[in-house]
């Protein structure tokens, strides 16, 4: 069986606006609304790389990318 | 998407939080990265509205035009420069009310350009006043019983004036949206997408669409694939509205006839 890949989430603080829309999109719930009305990444091992979040980021404050271990 | 196709300095952009703009401009930037064209021969050309501020955010050549006019200047350009690729970028009033008879005859004529409708359903920068793709019955700042108006169909509008490629996308399918946002670029003659975009502020909130994110996750229920409506009956398509490619005629532009491409 091949080994479970990680990603790597960059999220731009002075892009996003807090919109919530990866929230909503996010298959696996890797974000979450915190207390303070922002979200965070709070389950980045659960990323799989589908890129819904990029995609639909209207503020570009989000990439994924994989870690790959050489 | 290449990053540097963004002009960083610029950024953040101006939108509202939870704006459609911003998933349709990223579609478009990956639409243009896919066909690989030179960055220094793309122009967006753009009118008076929240979309029409798109283009500032890019490192592409861009004009920002008069209400509604983003389309006879982009006929300029392409007539006077026939090697660049012109894209309109326009909002649903700026290319349906004030720029409407330029967006017909623009089809009419079918010059090579790209017109990439920003559809939000309302007037998003004045304060959410109804434009003419605002649905029957809803809410805004004009119509605070309703709209008592049928909006246009957009992709009925430009196929009946001559447009020889018409799509229709929505902001959750990007991957349908970019798909149809590079054919729209690639196609040899005048091309529009509907990409159906959503306005939170003033549209969702008037009309209690919830918060941005269901905005977005909600296109799944009133969306249906031109492929998957053949099979349905006009009950079950009641209210929701179809995406797809429409027409896809291949045929010249006047343009390309008078300087003709040189065949490799």
């Amino acid at each position: 069986m091949p080994e479970k890949k990680t990603f790597k989430i960059t999220h731009n603080r002075k892009w996003c606006k807090d919109c919530g829309i990866c929230v909503a999109v996010c298959p696996k719930k890797v974000y979450e609304i915190d207390r303070g009305d922002r979200h965070a990444i709070v389950r980045s091992q659960d990323c799989i790389g589908c890129q819904m979040c990029v995609e639909h980021c209207p503020d570009f404050a989000l990439t994924v990318e994989e870690v790959k271990d050489e | 998407m290449r990053l540097d196709f963004l002009r960083s300095e610029r950024l953040p952009n101006i939108w509202c939080p939870g704006c459609g703009n911003g998933i349709v401009l990223h579609a478009l930037l990956e639409a243009i990265d896919q066909l690989q064209l030179d960055p220094d021969k793309v122009v967006l050309v753009s009118g008076i509205g929240c979309s029409s501020r798109a283009p500032a955010y890019t490192a592409f050549d861009n004009v920002h035009t008069l209400h509604g006019r983003a389309i006879p200047v982009a006929t300029g350009i392409k007539l006077a420069n026939p090697d660049l690729t012109v894209i309109v970028v326009t909002g649903d009033g700026d290319s349906s009310a004030i720029g409407g008879n330029h967006l017909i005859h623009a089809a009419r004529r079918d010059v090579d350009i790209t017109v990439v409708v920003f559809n939000n359903y309302n007037y998003g920068m004045t304060g959410g006043q109804a434009s003419p793709l605002t649905p029957d019955s809803s809410i805004t700042t004009t119509t605070p019983n309703g709209n008592l108006d049928r909006p246009f169909d957009l992709v009925n509008l430009a196929a009946g004036a001559g447009a020889t490629y018409v799509a229709r996308s929505g902001i959750y399918f990007t991957k349908h949206l970019v798909d149809h946002l590079r054919k729209a670029i690639a196609h040899d003659g005048f091309s529009l997408v509907d990409a159906v975009a959503q306005c939170p502020t003033y549209f969702g909130r008037f009309n209690k669409k919830g918060s941005a994110g269901q905005m977005v996750t909600s296109q799944k229920d009133w969306m249906v694939l031109k492929s998957v409506a053949g099979k349905k009956t006009p009950d079950e398509l009641a209210g929701k509205i179809i995406i797809g490619e429409f027409v896809n005629i291949e045929r010249h532009a006047p343009e390309s006839a008078a300087a003709p491409k040189e065949q490799a």
